[in-house]
């Protein structure tokens, strides 16, 4: 019998445990496809983040770092500089990259580290249980912000797509979805572009990912995906910010 | 031996390269020897300092609180550092840029015109070693020969066609002593 | 080879290099920044790599990437820096990475000042970080003592999979002393087994973690640690003595102190006092036992800091009440004299000699 599909030799047997209807599996599964793809798999280090990806380490099958709140950048420059040889990327939720990281992703793009950050926004903490997070929509309840984002108080959801495209050494960002199977074909192009770049030694890339949180956002799956395309992308364009112009 | 010296100024005076050769001469003498700077915000353009300590035995506290010499190359200097010489301690002014004479009748005191003597010698910057010369006319803490050896380490190689005219601040220093002896 | 007059600062990027450091990931901060810029020009020379890290917390993560993937690696800063530090060092203690830190101690709290101090002896012997864990922790009093710690403590991180702390301050870092670089004992050290470098299809991945989900799991690492710090404490002490046996006070110091309290015990032994000094090399494991050697009758221990008392609690433990104890310090980016402290002993002789 002719095999159709096959897991991905990049994802250990390992079940993982994320929720039901949580985006992170799909995520997951594309990133650990493209490093397979691209012959990377065997020289792949990768940083885990803290939030609901914090045992990712376990999940991916390639050498792992799991660092502390915010800092995968940093300690992915650290394998990088050590190892220029290897690919490394690092994974990382929205309250990790967006808030208490701000600073490592901005600098690491910033100096150009030939490294890859896969960035899941699903605008909500999850792990810590549905706190406000710098990219939770205007109006979006969460357990800190428990009348709603007030943008009085807490200012607009931030865009670290648009941020990080300003920056000379980030050469690739890209914001994807995974909400609807088109959506993770377009994701997955967008990784192994993002990941080319790296390998071919141009500079920071970075693919956002919209994410859905069913569990902490108060859906259910179907309805988790429903949101997201209806309240998530409008604020969150999808496509691609930037890339090397041909030939450079 | 345990010469404790205090040697101070104002920023570009040169007050820390002086202590430095000293320091490295005493090395190259086989002596215990330390240098220890000021250091802050204060140095840029400000009061600056350093510390050395030459000794045949090894050096303890590397902090100069009782002095047997103090080389002071500007008024602000002498007023902070002239108390802290030990009885029968040896100061030495630079009477081009300080206008008072020493309060202190329980050391000795040499007064040099170190601006004058550089600038007779069409180099303003060699001031502190023409009080480096006349300290150690005084105070043969180190040999001329060890001044010389150290010279390039601390200044570089680059700056060896300057040492003639140091060698010359240094015979100013010397004579400056000399005539008055 | 012979001997080079080197600030100490420089001589810390000397000595690194030396002991085969190629990686220095860091942030400037006074009064250790010629520890920074050496790097910054030598580590070119030799295929090494410099990075100025955004912030220290960066720098810190970046020598947690930079361990686990096998390099030799240093990070220095002083006080505050080191303070912010500690959110990666805890990291690199759980997941048992080895590297070099460097803390050129100024006056705090806070931002504090700039000149020396001792005061951050707690932060650097209890762990300083969240979890329950030590640093091997090595104060030294003199440059070339610093040069020698420095190119064994790589080596030692290694062994113990542990950061190494080299606890100075403003004045070894500032100061110029005549240094030597002798050849490094080669040591035996264990296979780096347990590095990320790419599985190459060969084998499972690798995983530098400090997360224990299960508390099960969390305990017997706990207890594997404290295993760790145990041999440390039979196999790492570090302790210079002077005529301890005998003494009417002994005097206890460590790093840039314990020479000053040197001075003052010269000054003492001219008046014919007998005062002897216990200068701990290894804070962490600290020489408790040497305080054994100090007789019953002794009249005082004095304990000597730049800072309010500090290192005087485990010269309390160490004592246990049998000898008294006695305190001096000097701290905001004081320097303790020399006849200051030897006033302090003459006080607790009673002028008796």
């Amino acid at each position: 019998m002719a095999i159709v599909f096959e897991k991905t030799k990049g994802l250990t047997d390992v079940q993982t445990h994320y929720c039901p209807g949580c985006t992170h599996g799909i995520i997951h599964r594309i990133v650990a496809e493209a490093m397979e793809e691209l012959g990377v798999l065997e020289k792949a280090i990768g940083v885990a983040p803290v939030g609901c990806a914090v045992l990712a380490y376990n999940y991916f099958n390639c050498d792992m770092h799991e660092a502390a709140h915010g800092r995968a950048p940093a300690v992915a420059t650290g394998i990088k500089r050590v190892l220029p040889d290897n690919f490394v990327f690092a994974y990382q939720g929205d309250g990790d990259l967006a808030s208490i990281g701000t600073a490592e992703i901005v600098h690491a793009a910033h100096r150009g580290e030939r490294i890859s950050s896969i960035f899941v926004n699903n605008a909500i903490y999850g792990m810590t249980g549905g706190q406000m997070a710098p990219t939770t929509l205007v109006g979006q309840k969460a357990t800190t912000a428990p009348y709603g984002r007030d943008e009085a108080l807490c200012g607009k959801p931030i865009r670290m797509s648009e941020m990080l495209a300003t920056i000379d050494g980030a050469k690739f960002v890209e914001r994807v979805s995974v909400n609807s199977p088109a959506n993770v074909r377009k994701a997955k192009k967008a990784i192994l572009e993002c990941f080319k770049i790296q390998i071919e030694g141009k500079g920071f890339g970075i693919v956002e990912v919209l994410s859905t949180c069913p569990t902490n956002w108060g859906y259910t799956p179907v309805e988790a995906l429903r949101w997201l395309e209806n309240n998530m992308i409008p604020y969150y364009p999808l496509g691609n910010f930037k890339r090397p112009e041909e030939g450079k | 031996m345990d010469e404790r010296i205090i040697i101070a100024g104002f920023g570009g005076q040169g007050v820390m390269a002086m202590g430095q050769l000293l320091a490295y001469s005493g090395m190259i003498e086989d002596k215990w020897v330390s240098w220890l700077p000021s250091y802050g915000p204060e140095m840029r353009g400000g009061t600056a300092n350093c510390n050395v300590i030459i000794s045949t035995d090894p050096v303890g506290s590397p902090v100069v609180v009782e002095a047997t010499t103090a080389i002071v190359l500007n008024k602000p200097s002498l007023d902070k550092f002239e108390e802290s010489l030990v009885p029968g301690g040896k100061l030495f002014i630079n009477s081009s840029l300080i206008d008072r004479k020493s309060i202190r009748d329980d050391i000795d005191v040499y007064y040099i015109p170190a601006n004058e003597i550089a600038n007779e010698l069409g180099n303003s910057r060699v001031a502190n070693m023409v009080m480096l010369g006349a300290y150690l006319e005084v105070v043969q803490t180190v040999d001329i020969e060890s001044i010389e050896r150290a010279f390039p380490k601390v200044f570089g190689e680059s700056k060896i066609h300057l040492l003639p005219i140091n060698k010359k601040a240094f015979e100013r220093g010397a004579r400056a002593i000399k005539k008055k002896g | 080879m012979s001997k080079v007059l080197m600030k100490g600062n420089e001589a810390v990027g000397a000595a690194a290099i030396k002991a085969g450091c190629r990686f220095f990931f860091g942030y400037p901060i006074t009064p250790q920044n010629e520890i920074p810029e050496y790097m910054s020009r030598e580590l070119p020379k030799v295929g090494g790599v410099f990075v100025q890290a955004e912030s220290e917390i960066a720098a810190i993560n970046m020598v947690y990437g930079a361990a686990g993937c096998g390099a030799r690696v240093m990070t220095s800063s002083s006080s505050p820096g080191i303070a912010l530090k500690q959110e990666g060092i805890s990291y690199i203690a759980g997941a048992e990475l080895p590297c070099l830190i460097v803390n050129m101690m100024r006056g705090g709290p806070g931002l504090g000042g700039i000149q020396p101090s001792q005061t951050d002896y707690f932060q650097a012997t209890r762990g300083g970080g969240n979890g329950d864990y030590r640093l091997l922790v090595l104060a030294p009093a003199n440059i070339q003592e610093m040069v020698d710690l420095i190119i064994e403590g790589f080596d030692l991180a290694d062994e113990y999979r542990n950061p190494v702390m080299i606890l100075g301050d403003g004045m070894i870092g500032q100061m110029m002393e005549p240094v030597e670089f002798k050849e490094r004992k080669k040591r035996d050290l264990p296979e780096k087994d347990w590095i990320t470098t790419g599985t190459k299809g060969k084998r499972k991945p690798n995983i530098i973690n400090s997360l224990y989900l299960n508390p099960e799991e969390l305990e017997d690492h706990n207890i594997w640690l404290q295993e760790k710090y145990k041999k440390m404490k039979e196999k790492e002490v570090r302790v210079e003595s002077y005529n301890v046996e005998d003494s009417d006070v002994v005097i206890s110091a460590y790093g840039t102190t314990a020479r000053i309290a040197r001075t003052a015990i010269s000054k003492l032994e001219k008046e014919g006092y007998k005062v002897g000094l216990i200068r701990p090399i290894s804070l962490f494991p600290y020489p408790f036992e040497e305080f054994n050697k100090i007789k019953d009758d002794c009249k005082g221990v004095l304990t000597v800091e730049m800072n309010t008392g500090q290192m005087l609690d485990d010269v309390r433990i160490a004592l246990n009440g049998r000898i008294p104890s006695y305190f001096y310090g000097r701290t905001g980016g004081m320097v303790p004299t020399p006849e200051a402290i030897a006033n302090k002993v003459r006080e607790i002789l009673g002028g008796e000699k």
